[in-house]
This record gives structure tokens, sequence and C-alpha cells, in this order.
């Protein structure tokens, strides 16, 4: 289970994580969260992580961000120096710096890239707001500064932690609808984490399911399979709960 | 009284204007009472405004009053500059680093709690009756002071925006620019206004115990070994008029420009 094995041409990324234990602190004891995690993602696939909180979905973001590196195992990118973008939880502006600035910073000066940020901030509905600074916007307006910083990077890896969470369902659903757009017209390798099974269906081309460590698990992945709705069923509420039935409940 | 006007004042930087007619009218009244006790006192220790007034214009036709006001300012310039410098750093230092905060830290707490005098006799005894003794005594006092403000500062650093930098690569000099550095701004401005008012007032006895020929702080000592209260008043409000021209035309300005993007 935990061969080596070279990425194949058909991967973008190979997770193995063998094993991820939290340190103790405060006289909590040590802590295992992520246990055989291995999984090989398909360029340009839309990879949604789901499970119940504490099952180590954001950890392993963060793994593959380079955040955390106190585990065993590896992670392996295709791309020699892969680009990778984090749309967090929270949106993580610079509230000092402006709209457009936050959005270009990442990005180096006469980088072609910034020829495109004008057209981004069109498209996520921030036309206006260029010069505005984050705190005088509402939470979902940052969200969306924040997505266009990800998109702007144009990388190779787009990772998302719950970025919809805490917004009212009317924003969380038009911010989905432009996650999916933007996917769709600058195509990259997303690894989503949530735990909103509806939005895991909506947006996912293949969901992982992860469940909370226990001693005798060999693994954390509960399930590993692939969503197959054409664009308009993803629309469609009926259509989505049913997917939702077929592959949640099926396990 | 004031006070309760002061968060909407300050807030809004627009309101400048308003700021200068309740610091006028306020003045006033103050001045006011301060002649009428003086004339009810009749003392010769208790001078009125008047009284203060004429002397400072002597002192300032003689020209005596503008070089003591600038060689005490120049000290104050330098000693201040060198306390944020070296505060800062040190603040900076321990902030970032545990194992040099937990062992620094009772060094910290013993310069905090010396006091301004031991640190002037002893800068005088040990280096000599110079120019740059004034300036070291002054900048020591204040530098402890300095230090703790910006260690909570790097203390409170996000980890966030921290990881936000990481992952998107931006790079340790655009890290700093753009998001360490705007952090620890509003701990510096703090740090520079409260120095401000702490160090003019240890450079004047700085000038005072140190025998320099020059200084507001000189000239105070002379006059009140003759008792001259007309001429210690004239001098303490030359000098008070300086340092709140500096908050006014320079602090404040800064400050409200670190706060633009506040909601």
């Amino acid at each position: 289970m935990n061969a080596h094995q070279p990425i194949g041409h058909a991967a973008s990324l190979e997770i193995n994580v063998e094993a991820k234990t939290f340190s103790p602190v405060a006289g909590r004891p040590s802590q295992p969260v992520l246990r055989n995690v291995n999984l090989t993602v398909e360029p340009r696939s839309f990879l949604v992580l789901t499970g119940p909180s504490g099952c180590g979905k954001s950890t392993l973001l963060n793994i593959v961000a380079g955040l955390d590196t106190d585990y065993a195992g590896h992670i392996r990118f295709a791309a020699v120096d892969p680009r990778i973008a984090f749309i967090f939880q929270t949106p993580r502006l610079l509230p000092w710096r402006t709209v457009e600035e936050n959005i270009t910073l990442p990005l180096p000066k006469g980088d072609p890239r910034r020829a495109r940020v004008p057209e981004l901030i069109a498209r996520v509905g921030l036309s206006g707001t260029e010069t505005a600074y984050p705190e005088r916007l509402s939470l979902g307006m940052q969200r969306r500064v924040a997505i266009a910083r990800g998109f702007a990077l144009q990388p190779d890896i787009l990772l998302m932690d719950e970025p919809f969470v805490s917004l009212d369902e009317p924003t969380a659903q038009s911010l989905r609808t432009l996650v999916i757009e933007l996917w769709q017209s600058h195509p990259t390798t997303v690894l989503f984490v949530t735990h909103d099974r509806p939005e895991a269906v909506r947006l996912a081309t293949r969901i992982v399911r992860l469940s909370q460590l226990t001693d005798t698990m060999t693994s954390n992945v509960l399930a590993d399979g692939p969503i197959v709705l054409t664009e308009n069923q993803r629309k469609d509420p009926a259509s989505i709960r049913a997917e939702q039935a077929r592959f949640f409940d099926a396990q | 009284m004031s006070q309760t006007h002061k968060p909407h004042i300050a807030s809004a930087s627009g309101s400048w204007r308003e700021r200068l007619v309740w610091t006028v009218l306020s003045l006033s009244v103050l001045i006011a009472l301060w002649a009428i006790a003086a004339a009810v006192a009749q003392n010769r220790h208790g001078p009125g405004p008047l009284a203060v007034l004429s002397v400072l214009a002597h002192e300032s036709a003689t020209g005596a009053l503008w070089i003591n006001l600038a060689t005490t300012l120049a000290r104050v310039a330098v000693a201040f500059m060198i306390a944020m410098l070296i505060g800062s750093a040190i603040g900076l230092a321990l902030g970032r680093n545990n194992t040099a905060d937990k062992f620094f830290d009772a060094w910290l707490i013993l310069a905090l709690n010396l006091p301004a005098l031991v640190i002037i006799a002893l800068s005088y005894v040990w280096i000599g009756p110079y120019e740059v003794t004034a300036i070291l005594a002054t900048a020591i006092n204040k530098i402890p002071n300095v230090a703790v403000q910006m260690r909570e500062g790097a203390r409170s650093l996000s980890r966030d925006l921290d990881e936000m930098a990481t992952v998107y690569r931006l790079g340790w000099w655009n890290t700093f620019r753009h998001v360490t550095l705007p952090q620890l701004a509003p701990f510096f401005a703090a740090a520079a206004r409260s120095g401000l008012a702490l160090v003019w007032k240890i450079v004047l006895v700085v000038e005072a115990l140190g025998g320099h020929a020059k200084g507001v702080g000189h000239q105070i000592f002379t006059a009140f070994q003759s008792f001259d209260v007309p001429m210690i008043l004239a001098y303490a409000l030359a000098f008070i008029f300086v340092i709140q021209l500096v908050e006014f035309l320079l602090l404040q300005p800064l400050q409200a420009r670190l706060n633009r993007w506040k909601r």
C-alpha cells in the first residue's frame, strides 16, 4: 500500500500520507489524525474531501500546501515547481492593501498574469471596488477577492478549505457557481474540503470521504469515487439529492 | 471632559478644525484661571501669564530661547531615534524567539524598573560629561519601553497571514513589507508617541544634572537656583509648545495615514 511509485503521466498530484499525529498539547495526549491516505489526483479534476469535523481533511490540505511538514509519507507533484493557490476558510486578505493590491501581490511585477487581473476582477463581480480596502466589503465580497487571488495565480493546484462557510445560502450558491465557471475557464487541479454533502456533490468530479480515525482502522479513507453528473444535473436539486444518496448511502 | 470627544474626533480625519477650536477654547480658559489665581495670590513665586510672557519675549529677543530650544530638540531627536531603533530591534527579536524571550525577560523587567536618575548618574560617572552621554542616557531610559511595546506587536503577528504569505510565495521582502510591517505599525506609532513624551521629560533632567552649558534643562536648573519662577515657566511652556507642534504636525498625520484602511 505504501509502495513508492513514480508519479504517472496521468496524475497531477500524488498524496501518500502514512501517518499524521498531532503532538500532545496542554495535557491532551497525542492524537493520530491521518493514516494511509493514498490518493492519485488526475489533472484538472475537482476532488472534494469530505467528512465530519476532526477527520483531518483540513490537515491534509495543509500538508499538500507545505504548511504542515510534520508527517510520515510524501506528496509528489507532476510539475517540477508547482504553483499552489490556497483559498482559506477565512479570506485572509491584507486589510491594509486594496482589493486590487491583494489580488496582484502574489504576482511578480511585470508578470503577464497581471494583465488578466482586471478581467478576473470583473468576472468575480468586484468591478468598482478595486481601490477599496477589504474591511469595507461584506464577507461575501471578501471571499470573492480571495477567490480572485487564487485564480489570478493560474495555479497548478488550487486548494480550498470550506471557502463558503458562514455565508447565507444564496450567496454561497452564487459563489459555488462562480468557482465552477472559473474552474472551467481556467482548468486546474482542485482539492476542495467541505462537510456539506450537497455542496460536495454539486462541485465534485470525485469525492473522497474521510472518517474520524480510531485505533483499529488501517486507513481513514472511507470511500473514494467519481461523481458523474451533467452540467444541467448539477443545477437541479433533485439530481443532486439522488446522486448524494447513491454516493453516501451506498456505503 | 474633552476625553469623551476624543475617539470620535481622532477617527474623523477631516475634523482637525473642530479639534483646534476645542484646544484654543480649553487653553484660553486655563490661561484666564491662571491670571485670576496670580492676581489673587500676589506672590513673587506665582507670576501671572503676562509676567511669563515678558520673560519669554526677552529671552526670544536675546536669542537665548532659540539656542536652548534647538539644542534640547536636537538631543531629543537623536535620543528618540536611537531608542526607537534599538528598542524595536530588541522587541522584535524577543517577540519572535521564545527562548530569547524567556531568558531576557528578567533583564527587561530590571531595565524597566531602573530609575531614570540611576541611569543618568551612572552614564556621567562612566562616560563623562560629553554630548554623547546626554543622548545615550536619554535613549537608554526609553529603550526598555519601546522593546516591551514592540515585543507585544511581534507576539500578535497573525499566523493566518503568515501562512498565506508562505503558500503564495511572497518572498521575505514582500512578506516583511506588506504583511509584517503593517501589523507592527500601530505598535510602533504608540511607542513613538509615548516615547516622545518620555524622552523630552528625561532630556531636561539629563541637561540639568549633566552640567551642560546649553539646553532648556540647563536653563531651568539655573533659574531654579535663583528661584526665578517666571523663567522656569517661560522655558517649560516654550518647550511644551514645540513638542506639541511635533506631535500635531508629524506624529498624528503619520498615524492617520497608517490607519486609513480601518473601517
